[in-house]
């Protein structure tokens, strides 16, 4: 807990703020005025509204925010959402259960298992199927394997956001994909595809572990723990890199709350929330799951949270592979028609942790509105969408470098933000 | 008059056909260390780099120069046409021009002004007027944020620049790049002779030519993953191209003055003076550029400026000093 900064405030104080301890430094800062009048704004400032995005190298795809600036320091930022939308929502609704997997893995296309295992959770509750336990442990290896890949995926694009891609950014980017292949690698061995799986099906999984498999997800873990330690001489005890980071960005965690962030911002800003632990769905009542939790709230902290959660992720997938039991992966027959999974009306929500924080789905099934095969309403929650509500509080009083850094350091996925 | 005219003509005879040498090897030297770079930034990366073109990718550089040839020439619409057509020559001729008082070899200077330093420094800056021209033309929001990041750090690294290459003219007691050389000669470099201020200017000056080159860590006008391009937002084809030129051009050339000014330019071990040595510490400055640019990452424009305002200037002023009374005691 806490790393060390220059400055000699406690940083672990902690206040209680609605039944929740937050660290009490990050709570003292004002916010500015995220709907600000750039009307009634210093008319003598130099104002420049700067459309950043849909297409910007580091928007993270195609995010647009309207920059207002005061010379280089943004006074007021507005986020527009919505240009990658592709109905996914009302897609779900028109299949059937049985077919809504391969739709959702384009979602969060940076962690499609967790898309996955988001929506058949959430199936499997309204259907009240049961998952053979067998099943839960390659779900939650799985996870586990991807969460690393997400991460690794994330601190080379933050590499990216922070170095560009002509410098030192593009080597650490260069260096987390080539470990990312790795587990891209394990997948494809296990699904047979490198990316959108399709492997998660109501009442268990499509694949069964192969031959061999343990003892490869074994090293490549065991390699990418090794590079891990290669990366934080390279990034962390860069100093251009802690003097972009340290101080940059600071969430505040009450804010957070308000506004439904969870995952790595919300515990680099000390508040110690993971559902893995909070309310343990599939094997994670197996392992004592050890949250990573820093009090800066800043830049850095986001970076080491996600880190240690990489490490954290290592040891609990190497763990859960001794244990895997002997039995069968699904507890539905085989699915060959798409009306074959069938559901009576009523409702249901599941939420997982996913890389980028609480992945919630909520589906509701109504009979005699809807054939018995399709969901009524299929409701998802990414928590990207939700982080990217921290704009307009992050940029106003920050120059053009900070936002990208900021935006960077929030891990926002477009493709489930709009969906 | 006769004499006179004679001295003008050896003189400009020497002028012009050194200077069109010496111009023409460092373009070409330029496009082959674009793809040096591309294999040195392979190689940290853990791939291989150009290896498609020519044996072992080493014609990579004639295919690029050839694609940036036959790109469409697009000027924006509301760009001002004169500005934006002129910017990109005009920073190539700033960094070619610096090359004139390169010292390569003994007598190999295309002109050996009595100022030569200050010629070099004076012109290199010129380089922020052509960035200007182009960043305000090219009607751009990036380009034109790019271009005012480009003024305010070309204009305040000078001066950090200046008071470290003022060290060597002191120890010199010369302008004159060739007597600054001469001085070094027999492995008395500056750069480790005298022991602190020496090795300091130099430090002072690799870094703040590393500003003014728009290198990483300070390559903030650039800013990819910030202003898209910066100043180079709007440009395409060999315009584009020639802004690169430039900048790996002013990169070479500011390596051949550090290598002259700290590193005794042609000097080598016993006899072995001449241009090989020169060459040889050039690149290997050049190539240290390279390293540093793909381990690092960017800084932000305000701690940039305060490590200029307030860590580069004052350790100028110092070693200014220092030498000076190192020169007055000795």
């Amino acid at each position: 807990m806490g790393h060390e900064h220059a400055d000699a405030v406690d940083e672990t104080q902690m206040v209680t703020v609605g039944g929740v301890a937050v660290p009490l430094t990050l709570t003292q800062t004002p916010w500015p005025d995220p709907h600000l009048d750039i009307e009634a704004y210093d008319p003598d400032a130099d104002m420049m509204a700067l459309n950043m995005g849909p297409q910007h190298p580091s928007t993270h795809g195609v995010l647009r925010v309207k920059l207002y600036l005061d010379g280089e320091v943004c006074v007021k930022a507005v986020p527009y959402l919505g240009y990658l939308h592709r109905g996914v929502e009302k897609l779900c609704e028109k299949l059937g259960y049985a077919q809504v997997t391969p739709i959702v893995d384009k979602n969060d296309y940076v962690s499609p298992m967790m898309n996955e295992l988001a929506i058949n959770m959430a199936i499997e509750k309204l259907i009240e199927a049961e998952v053979p336990r067998r099943a839960q442990y390659i779900r939650t290896i799985c996870a586990e394997i991807q969460r690393v890949g997400s991460h690794l995926l994330w601190l080379g694009t933050f590499g990216l956001d922070m170095g560009g891609a002509i410098g030192g950014g593009g080597s650490i980017f260069m260096h987390t994909f080539r470990e990312r292949e790795m587990i891209l690698d394990l997948f494809e061995e296990l699904t047979g595809c490198r990316f959108h799986y399709n492997t998660h099906t109501p009442g268990g999984n499509r694949h069964d572990i192969p031959a061999g498999w343990n003892t490869k997800v074994q090293q490549v873990l065991g390699h990418i723990g090794q590079r891990l330690t290669e990366y934080e001489d390279f990034v962390r005890d860069n100093p251009v890199f802690r003097a972009r980071t340290v101080g940059v960005g600071i969430v505040d965690p009450v804010l957070a709350m308000d506004l439904g962030i969870s995952g790595p911002i919300l515990r680099a800003s000390g508040v110690d929330h993971d559902l893995r632990r909070d309310a343990p769905y599939m094997a994670y009542d197996e392992i004592d799951v050890q949250v990573p939790v820093q009090t800066a709230g800043d830049c850095m902290a986001r970076y080491l949270v996600r880190v240690a959660e990489m490490r954290e992720s290592i040891r609990i997938a190497t763990h859960l592979l001794d244990g895997v039991p002997e039995g069968p992966i699904c507890s539905l027959k085989p699915v060959k028609l798409p009306g074959a999974v069938k559901a009576k009306s009523g409702s249901a929500y599941c939420s997982i942790e996913s890389p980028r924080g609480e992945l919630g789905t909520y589906i509701v099934a109504n009979t005699e509105r809807r054939s018995h095969a399709q969901p009524y309403r299929c409701k998802i929650r990414p928590p990207s969408m939700h982080a990217l509500q921290l704009l307009p509080y992050m940029c106003p009083g920050n120059n053009i470098s900070d936002i990208i850094v900021a935006l960077g350091s929030l891990d926002p996925i477009m493709g489930e933000v709009d969906r | 008059m006769m004499a006179l005219l004679q001295g003008m003509d050896v003189w400009l005879g020497q002028g012009l056909i050194l200077g069109f040498i010496v111009a023409n090897v460092a373009l070409g030297i330029t496009g082959f260390s674009i793809l040096f770079e591309r294999k040195f930034a392979g190689r940290m990366q853990s791939r291989p780099g150009p290896t498609e073109v020519g044996p072992l990718g080493l014609l990579q550089p004639i295919a690029d120069v050839v694609k940036l040839m036959s790109k469409e020439d697009i000027i924006p619409r509301s760009a001002d046409k004169a500005l934006f057509n002129l910017a990109p020559p005009l920073t190539v001729l700033a960094a070619v021009a610096t090359l004139a008082v390169v010292p390569f070899a003994p007598g190999v200077i295309v002109a050996d002004l009595h100022i030569g330093i200050l010629f070099a420094l004076s012109i290199s800056s010129l380089v922020v007027f052509p960035i200007w021209m182009a960043g305000w033309a090219s009607n751009n929001k990036y380009a034109l944020l790019g271009g005012m990041r480009q003024v305010a750090q070309g204009i305040s690294y000078e001066i950090p620049l200046l008071l470290s290459a003022v060290v060597p003219i002191i120890l010199a007691d010369s302008f004159r790049v060739g007597d600054i050389v001469e001085k070094q000669l027999d492995g008395n470099w500056f750069a480790f002779w005298p022991i602190g201020p020496g090795a300091l200017a130099f430090a002072l000056f690799f870094l703040s030519s590393l500003a003014e080159s728009n290198r990483i860590p300070f390559d903030i006008p650039e800013a990819e993953s910030e202003l898209v391009a910066g100043v180079t937002t709007e440009y395409t084809g060999m315009k584009f191209g020639l802004f690169y030129l430039a900048e790996y051009l002013h990169t070479l050339v500011i390596s051949a003055i550090a290598a002259a000014l700290f590193f005794g330019g042609w000097d080598g071990p016993g006899d072995n003076d001449g241009l090989l040595w020169m060459m040889l510490k050039t690149l290997a400055l050049f190539a240290s550029i390279f390293w540093i640019r793909w381990s690092y990452m960017r800084y932000r424009s305000d701690q940039l400026m305060a490590i200029c305002w307030k860590f580069f200037l004052p350790l100028g002023l110092l070693l200014v000093m220092a030498s000076a009374t190192w020169v007055h005691l000795s």
